[in-house]
């Protein structure tokens, strides 16, 4: 925006830090090493009130190196990227490592995992946006939501912009390099009636900037999503089906993805240790990842250990297909990495999905959750408690917002008791989902 | 804060770069372009370093080096900010220009000659990562793993950690503040999995502050926090299912003060306040909790993880009372939302780093003693629960709902700790909850140190404590129904 990046030449110079480095550190004794380099440049702005509240610049470098002695490894990294501090940073990394113990598992991928084509995955898409006009569209965004009647107040709207480009390389010969763009528009709002004051948001975001949504229609939809809480009451309590909403419901998908990824398994963490083959859906839903696709918000062509992606399918007809591996949680479980160093890469299910009227008109009496507070995931057992609020459903109509409940039960529970899939898709983060119904869970109002 | 703190602080900051306090001074003179009211240059550097033990063995250790200034410009509400890593007179002279452009008309006003704040050091301000041998170190966490192991052959996985982080600041403001500060923070941890008849539970203790490594040795905590984690694991590992529904609840002291964290503390925030998002908002001088609830922040308690001599943005540490005898007395104020609501700042303005906006934020939060004891308070429940741990919490705090997840807990039956209960989720609205706390312990404690506080994306350490309390009536999220 003001300030000028070149990426191309930014490209260049993290390049060049990471062979300075690799050569640096094979001179200090190091017997193979990988590192990660990266630079990016971004503004923020944020409107309060039809004023403008902080106009941030935002420009962040890092530099992180390990390197392996034998078996012994070190790390070091550093947001200083001159020359003199790469070399200091390797020789910390490789002092480091004199001191640490012998793990015979310790070392990068194997080469011939390493990713050999680089496609253009199309994610990099700057924004020549002038602070005036960011102004402008936060401006016209939070404006449509105080036009809306019963919007008392208002945390502001957001308009976030940004570039960048990062790097992994390795001993192997490995040098993969990344560029990638962000940009996303949201909006807090306040309403208030006699029981207090309600707070929600809306938001887009999109690696393309003309891919956002209007700012008119998010400011819009955060006054309905707060006005809607308005008037809540208490939640009966029992057992209940629950409705997680998507925003919600992609939440559940990153806690059975925690617990399949190799670094929980291997330290005994999860409730899905050896739980490979078994059935922990309904047969009728998959669940993968497609890494490759094109301008999608976690695209990636290799992951944190320069192994190539791939399509991965972690749930096939209701059974666990695979867990999710990096090169190190493979060697510990005696597996083959899934090129999973780093998460899980645009999440995908594959399901039938129900239109979301008739998976609400299908409900006697539940809840739907639109909101989840709280630390209560217990990964190590499944066990899960979290404070909540939402809506009533009764009689297969929505009867109003409710708030200040808790919903609980075990998470290899609630997957097995997934009753149905809304088709209120929700495609604004790195999972894809609609509305998720579970049965059977205990309500606490 | 003495002369010592600042040549330290100059020589680990400026003399580096061939810079002096001038630079600072050139970078604020180009914050303060027309129109802007108010300007500051934070100048930081931080050195980390962190060692863990997984099977047995010290398999990872990193370092890491992190600095760079930030500067920011006010005008009236708006804030214009800009940070750097590169610290050169051109990169302090473009970061105060890029900040300042936030505005573009009004009248030019200078920067105030400096004073130097002169503040009480609440820490000694050596550097935590000189202080001990590798070799040492790596011993203290196989001695903590092997401890562990040998408490109980359930224990089936040991994970320690030590880690150690050494942060100098600098801020000078156009207000004529100049100040610096070195603090330094450490942290140790022992987490274990037990495993018995199919069943498998975490167990995790730790603790720390702003001292230096050797007093772990001191204080024998490999030993301390290996026992109490074997414990936790073992406890839990006969956890039956918790409670659904509306109990009263007995909370212990130290740790569990995170309830007054959420429940009250992020609503007290200034900016909060100011905007009117806040549910305590307007409600200066009026009772938000019971009779006898007397609620502190305080950043003057020595060496604790979330004290501060001075603030990220140069206002000495404080102890600021929040509720006096249930009614609200004070807000926690950084400069920005002081100067607008008309306050005074209160040392609460605190940033992550260079890169982040300093914000209104606690430091060590509590409760002071009440006159019960702890005894007699558990006698008044014939059904209830009993809640000495927790994972952490959360609160939403326009509407007041908040939210805090229990690790270690107990039923109490007819006036005595029974069988425990697995981990739930207590969640209540925080003025609410203020009101129905009905007994108030005389065993205040501060917890061990491993707090983290988030707001806005930012994290920092703070602490928190409270006597052990009785709440009347909250909503806890177990899975048995009825």
């Amino acid at each position: 925006m003001s300030q000028a990046f070149d990426i191309a030449a930014q490209q260049d110079a993290i390049t060049r830090q990471a062979e300075l480095a690799l050569a640096h550190a094979r001179q200090c004794g190091a017997t193979a090493c990988e590192l990660s380099a990266a630079i990016s440049q971004g503004t923020d702005i944020n409107v309060r009130m039809g004023q403008v509240d902080t106009l941030e610049l935002a420009r962040d470098q890092g530099f992180g190196i390990t390197v392996y002695v034998g078996q012994r490894k070190g790390n070091a990294s550093t947001s200083d990227a001159s020359e003199r501090s790469i070399r200091e940073t390797v020789e910390k990394a490789v002092d480091i490592a004199r001191f640490t113990g012998e793990d015979s598992m310790a070392g990068l991928a194997d080469p011939d995992l390493m990713a050999t084509s680089l496609p253009n995955l199309d994610v990099h898409h700057p924004w020549a946006l002038s602070v005036e006009e960011a102004i402008d569209m936060a401006t016209r965004c939070e404006q449509a939501g105080l036009d809306v009647e019963g919007i008392s107040n208002s945390e502001g709207a957001s308009l976030a912009t940004g570039e960048g480009v990062s790097l992994y390389a390795n001993s192997h010969g490995f040098l993969g390099v990344q560029r990638g763009s962000r940009h996303s528009l949201s909006c807090v709002l306040i309403a208030r009636d006699d029981n207090g004051m309600q707070r929600d948001y809306d938001f887009s975001s999109s690696r393309h900037p003309f891919l956002l949504r209007a700012p008119e229609d998010i400011g819009h939809r955060a006054a309905e999503r707060v006005l809607s809480r308005l008037g809540a009451k208490r939640a009966p309590s029992g057992t209940f089906p629950v409705v997680f909403a998507p925003e919600v419901a992609s939440g559940l998908v990153g806690h059975f993805l925690n617990s399949i990824a190799g670094g929980a398994l291997y330290r005994e963490a999860s409730f899905l240790c050896d739980a490979l083959g078994d059935r922990l859906f309904p047969d009728w839903f998959s669940l993968g990842e497609r890494p490759q696709l094109p301008g999608e918000s976690s695209s990636a062509a290799f992951d944190g250990d320069g192994v190539f992606t791939r399509d991965n399918d972690f749930i096939r007809d209701g059974h666990l297909a695979s867990y999710m591996l990096s090169a190190y949680s493979a060697r510990r479980l005696n597996l083959v990495t899934t090129g999973n160093a780093g998460g899980a890469r645009n999440v995908r299910i594959d399901a039938p999905l129900t239109e979301y009227s008739s998976l609400i008109s299908g409900i006697d009496k539940g809840v739907i959750v639109t909101e989840l507070m709280g630390q209560g995931i217990n990964t190590v057992t499944g066990d899960y408690s979290r404070g909540a609020s939402g809506f009533l459903v009764e009689n297969g109509q929505i009867t109003g917002p409710i708030e200040e409940f808790t919903i609980a039960g075990n998470l290899r529970g609630m997957f097995s008791a997934l009753t149905a899939l809304g088709d209120d898709v929700d495609t604004r983060g790195s999972i894809h989902t609609g509305s998720w119904l579970i049965d059977g869970m205990t309500v606490a109002g | 804060m003495n002369h010592d703190t600042f040549s330290q602080a100059t020589a680990l900051l400026l003399d580096p770069y061939g810079l002096s306090l001038e630079a600072l001074d050139t970078g604020l003179s180009h914050a303060m372009g027309p129109g802007v009211d108010f300007a500051d240059v934070y100048l930081q550097r931080s050195w980390r370093e962190s060692w863990s033990l997984e099977d047995g063995e010290v398999k990872e250790a990193g370092f890491n080096i992190d600095g760079g200034m930030g500067i920011r410009a006010q005008a009236g509400e708006k804030t214009g900010f800009a940070y750097s890593d590169q610290i050169s007179t051109d990169a302090f002279m473009d970061t105060g220009r890029t900040a300042s452009s936030i505005v573009r008309q009004g009248q030019s006003l200078g920067v105030k000659a400096e004073a130097r704040t002169m503040a009480p050091a609440r820490y000694a301000g050596g550097n935590p990562l000189d202080g001990m041998a590798p070799e040492v170190k790596v011993a203290l966490l196989r001695e903590a793993d092997r401890i562990a192991r040998s408490l109980d052959s359930a224990v089936r996985q040991v994970s320690v950690s030590l880690s150690a982080v050494y942060d100098v600041v600098m801020i000078r403001a156009s207000d004529g503040t100049l100040a610096a500060d070195l603090r330094p923070l450490v942290r140790f941890n022992v987490s274990v999995i037990a495993t018995r008849d199919g069943r498998r539970e975490r167990g995790s203790a730790g603790g720390g502050g702003r001292y230096g490594l050797d007093r772990f040795v001191q204080n024998n905590v490999a030993e301390r926090y290996a026992r109490e984690a074997v414990r936790q694991a073992l406890v839990n590992l006969d956890a039956r299912d918790a409670p659904a529904g509306q109990l009263p609840v007995v909370l212990g002291s130290g740790w569990p003060g995170v309830l007054l964290h959420e429940a009250v503390g992020h609503g007290l925030e200034g900016d909060f306040n100011r905007k009117g998002s806040s549910a305590f908002a307007g409600r200066m001088g009026e009772q938000v909790a019971a009779r006898g609830v007397t609620i502190v922040d305080d950043a003057t308690l020595s060496d604790l993880r979330g004290s501060l001599s001075v603030d990220d943005e140069g206002t000495p540490g404080a102890c600021t009372p929040l509720i006096e005898d249930g009614i609200l007395t004070g807000y926690m104020q950084d400069k920005l939302n002081a100067r607008l609501m008309g306050h005074a700042p209160t040392g609460n303005g605190r940033r992550e780093s260079y890169a982040h906006l300093p914000m209104p934020r606690m430091t060590n939060t509590y409760m002071l003693d009440g006159q019960h004891d702890p005894e007699e308070i558990i006698k008044s429940v014939r059904h209830g629960l009993y809640a000495v741990s927790f994972g952490g919490g959360q609160v939403d705090i326009t509407s007041g709902k908040f939210v805090f997840s229990a690790s270690e807990a107990y039923m109490i039956e007819d006036g005595k700790v029974s069988y425990p209960v697995k981990g739930a989720t207590l969640i209540g609205n925080g003025p609410e909850s203020m009101s129905r706390i009905s007994m108030i312990g005389n065993d205040m404690a501060l917890d061990t140190g491993v707090g983290v506080c988030g707001k806005e994306g930012q994290s920092l350490p703070v602490g928190v404590g409270q006597p052990t309390l009785k709440l009347d009536e909250i909503t806890v999220g177990g899975t048995q129904a009825g």
